[in-house]
């Protein structure tokens, strides 16, 4: 049975790729935000500089509406794996899920746990308690992150199991399953994205107000510490990025013959495509802008080294090569403008007009979203490349379908597109309108006496310091 | 004596479902209620007195759901599938009653949107948890490994009355928490709506009780049959008392004495529940331990488990008491 011409199988990978899209948006901005919300709240207690408190008030709200976000949508996540991957789920369970089982027992109930706390129990607990839950929440994420990683991880490279008859995946040896070849590159190549993510995030907030007033001086911090960001860890992130690649050249060679749009084995020195079109019918990647040698000295630090290519593989066992070619570029070029945008706003802070360049404002508007894109293209390349294996090498992805005919689960895949649109769609909406709001301490103050309807159209909300009674139209 | 680590995870994830079915419970429940408080005060208050807590309540949610993936991957792996439209539509509900929490307040025109959002989403993941429940004891069709039923299986007169039992019941541990935490208006209307909830679930209660025996010669055995219906009869002599302690308390103006009565006519029902079920998981298909992960899973899990659940039972714990109290209107939580 089909749906819309389509097979389960194919609409399952579609409802997995664009729900788990979704949801990865949001936790790559919040990670990043929950440890920014630990630092400013601590510089605020340390130094009892208002702007300080400010800031944290300001990202608070912003930070509260992303994770609702995050949250609702990570439980279709981890539903996602028994409805439309039952099968994966019978065999993987056994090692998927306890990791996912410690996620939740050491992260989720943590963050939940603190959340309450951390945005509307300043007055009730007092400053220490205080600090404590936002910091909850900020390792919180973490941790998560940790354990999330280690799963997904273990799928590209499984370790430490047997597989018994019935085809279950029978843990072994804990450590290595979660210490598995590539989760160190993984865990920390995905946590400082959304770092990454949440400081050009913040320096766009920064430097869009900036644009419009440059004395102010809560934009001032934050575009500062957003620039420090970038300037430091967009480096520690290129790095980081080619020893990730570097693992993954040892152990899933194809998916780097796929990145690098490489059908024939150069056995004495690649070329690195810079642009292309891969494609698999022909075995070829058309209209290729190649440098010599230069694929092979950056993966295997060698001019002659040996890259193998796709045809290598049984056409059964290849990666489509298209998708993870484009979006590696698209993810290793916004590297490269970051690390542009990084050393600019050290050039420009070492001159002394950190907040008087416009045009670097201007660009760190523009790369806002920068962090978002990289990261979804760098899981596209992750996954697209694992295919067409859930468990690299042991378990097909068609073997890891559960038995739902084709119109179920292409329902539930509308019914997901249309609500995800909406839902999300106007929550970004809130999301820039609260990143319109000028963080002036201004702007704070006065709201309080301000009365029922507020100025700029923004309520005041579950996530602030207002007194109910001071709301609006009742 | 060796313990049977299957059993013991099938007791904390049977924990795990109740400690969501309470705790969400009346989350879900101040969202069902909404229509019948139309100031939009009012709505500001009784959001406010969940904020702080109903994401960790639903983190019990993702504990059963993911853990019964950790330690019963086979159970998952078929009752998932065979459950897909009900929890689909569970998981899109959730999604708009958790986004409202932050939503409403991030609009003026829109708010009121939202506030449906709250409702629907509330009233169907409520609806949606009973119709998977009840899709559940009436059986689910197996072969191999696998679920071998269609994708509209689930959809039954029993299980549309369970679906409903759990809606009325969602409704009452709302209004009972909303009692035992607002004061002036919005509690006397709580109180007044809790009687007929109370009268409404008492007899869907019954209607479930007297049906779920004759669906399977098994839960009929346990419920009649002698000498395991002399225990089991416990049960409905507990409800009754329950009840009982319910109507005393809402005819007497007692604050705590209804919520927890209506949590106690849960946590039966939960029990009668397990009565019928054990030793399966699937009832006449898969028991406890054919569903079990293997050993070294279990063990891994339990270590973290033992040691983390009570963490999380204290911290969260703590969270409730620092917004323990009436809801002060003025003061609000922010
Ligand atoms: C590297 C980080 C990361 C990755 C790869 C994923 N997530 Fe996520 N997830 C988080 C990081 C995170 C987070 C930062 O911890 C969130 C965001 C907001 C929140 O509450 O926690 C979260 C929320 C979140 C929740 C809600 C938790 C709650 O109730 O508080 C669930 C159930 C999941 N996720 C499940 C998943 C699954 C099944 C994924 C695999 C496809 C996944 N996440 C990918
Ligand atoms: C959060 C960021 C993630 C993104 C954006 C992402 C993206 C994708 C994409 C695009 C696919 C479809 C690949 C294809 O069909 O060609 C996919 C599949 C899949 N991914 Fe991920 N993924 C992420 C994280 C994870 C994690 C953390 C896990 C496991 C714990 C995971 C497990 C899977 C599974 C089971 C599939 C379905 C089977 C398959 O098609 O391979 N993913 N993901
Ligand atoms: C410019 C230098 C970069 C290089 C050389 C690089 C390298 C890589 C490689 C090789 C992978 C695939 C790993 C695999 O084989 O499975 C990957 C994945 C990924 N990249 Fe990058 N990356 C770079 C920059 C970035 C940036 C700037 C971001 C985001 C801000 C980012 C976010 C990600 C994410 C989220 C993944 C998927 C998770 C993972 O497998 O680690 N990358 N990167």
């Amino acid at each position: 049975m089909t749906f819309l011409g389509l097979e389960a199988e194919m609409l399952a990978r579609v409802q997995f790729a664009f729900t788990v899209s979704f949801h990865f948006l949001f936790p790559a901005f919040s990670i990043g935000t929950a440890s920014y919300l630990a630092v400013l709240n601590g510089l605020w207690l340390w130094k009892r500089d208002e702007a300080y408190l400010k800031l944290f008030e300001y990202w608070k709200t912003i930070f509260a509406v992303t994770f609702a976000m995050g949250v609702v949508s990570g439980i279709v996540m981890s539903y996602q794996f028994g409805t439309n991957w039952s099968a994966f789920s019978d065999k993987a369970g056994p090692v998927i899920g306890p990791l996912m089982g410690y996620e939740v027992l050491t992260a989720f109930f943590l963050e939940a746990g603190f959340l309450g706390i951390a945005l509307f129990g300043r007055k009730r607990v007092g400053d220490a308690a205080h600090m404590a839950a936002v910091a909850m929440v900020a390792i919180g994420t973490l941790i998560s992150a940790t354990w999330i990683t280690a799963a997904n991880s273990w799928m590209h490279t499984p370790a430490g199991f047997s597989v018994d008859t019935n085809g279950v995946f029978i843990p072994e040896d804990w450590w290595q399953i979660i210490f598995n070849p590539s989760f160190p590159y993984r865990m920390t190549h995905t946590v400082m994205a959304a770092f990454l993510t949440t400081a050009f995030a913040v320096g766009a907030v920064g430097a869009w107000h900036l644009l419009r007033d440059r004395t102010n001086r809560q934009a001032r911090i934050m575009f500062s510490m957003a620039m420090w960001m970038a300037a430091i860890v967009t480096p520690i992130q290129i790095f980081v990025g080619d020893l990730h690649g570097l693992n993954t050249l040892k152990h899933q060679p194809a998916k780097i013959a796929a990145m690098e749009g490489h059908y024939e084995t150069h056995k004495d020195g690649a070329p690195l495509v810079l642009f292309g079109i891969p494609d698999d019918e022909a075995e070829t990647t058309r209209y290729a802008v190649e440098v010599p040698k230069l694929g092979s000295l950056i993966l295997t630090h060698e001019l002659d080294g040996e890259i193998k290519g796709l045809k290598e593989w049984p056409r059964d066992q290849r990666p489509p090569a298209l998708m993870p070619f484009i979006t590696f570029r698209i993810m290793v070029g916004l590297g490269f403008l970051m690390l542009g945008v990084g050393l600019w706003s050290l050039w420009a802070r070492w001159k002394g007009n950190l907040y008087d360049t416009p045009w670097l404002h201007r660009v760190c508007v523009a790369m806002g979203g920068s962090g978002f894109v990289a990261v979804l293209a760098g899981w596209y390349t992750t996954e697209v490349g694992r295919q067409p294996w859930t468990v690299y090498g042991h378990l097909r992805t068609a073997q890891s379908l559960s038995p739902v005919s084709a119109p179920a689960v292409g329902t539930s895949l509308l019914i997901f597109i249309a609500v995800y649109f909406v839902v999300f769609g106007v929550g970004v909406y809130y999301l820039l309108k609260l990143m319109r709001r000028p963080p002036t301490p201004l702007d704070m103050d006065q709201e309080l006496d301000a009365g029922p309807i507020r100025t700029a159209g923004v309520m005041p909300g579950a996530a602030q310091d207002y007194p109910i009674g001071g709301r609006h139209g009742d | 004596m060796e313990i049977d680590l299957s059993f013991v995870w099938a007791g904390i994830i049977a924990f795990a479902v109740l400690a969501y079915v309470v705790l969400d419970g009346f989350d879900l429940g101040i969202g069902i209620v909404f229509p019948f408080f139309r100031r939009r005060r009012d709505r500001d208050v009784m959001t406010n007195s969940i904020a702080p807590v109903w994401d960790g309540n639903e983190t019990w949610l993702v504990l059963g759901g993911g853990g019964l993936m950790a330690v019963f991957p086979l159970a998952y792996a078929i009752i998932m599938p065979a459950l897909y439209m009900p929890i689909i539509l569970m998981l899109v509900s959730l999604i708009f009653r958790g986004v409202a929490f932050e939503f409403r307040w991030r609009t003026h025109h829109e708010s009121h949107l939202w506030d449906f959002g709250f409702w629907i989403g509330s009233s169907v993941a409520a609806l949606m948890q009973g119709i998977a429940l009840g899709a559940l004891v009436q059986g689910i069709a197996v072969r191999g490994r696998q679920y071998a039923g269609g994708w509209w299986d689930w959809l039954t007169p029993f299980s549309v009355l369970t679906g409903v039992a759990v809606l009325v019941g969602y409704a009452l541990l709302g209004v009972t928490w909303l009692n035992l935490k607002t004061s002036g208006e919005i509690q006397a209307r709580s109180a007044k709506l809790a009687r007929p909830l109370s009268l409404g679930l008492l007899a869907l209660i019954g209607a479930v009780s007297l049906w779920t025996p004759f669906i399977n010669q098994m839960y009929f055995e346990r419920w009649f049959g002698w000498p395991i219906a002399f225990f089991s009869s416990f049960v409905p002599l507990l409800l009754a008392l329950c009840a009982f302690a319910l109507w005393h308390g809402l005819t007497h103006d007692r604050h705590l004495q209804p919520f927890l009565s209506a949590l106690g006519l849960f946590v039966l029902s939960f029990v009668g529940l397990g009565i019928s079920f054990y030793p399966y998981m699937i009832p006449g298909v898969l028991t406890i331990k054919d569903a079990a992960a293997p050993e070294s899973s279990l063990k891994f899990l339990l270590v973290g488990a033992v040691v983390l659940v009570p963490m999380i039972l204290a911290y969260t714990a703590y969270a409730y008491w620092v917004f323990r109290g009436k809801i002060d209107p003025e003061e609000g939580y922010h």
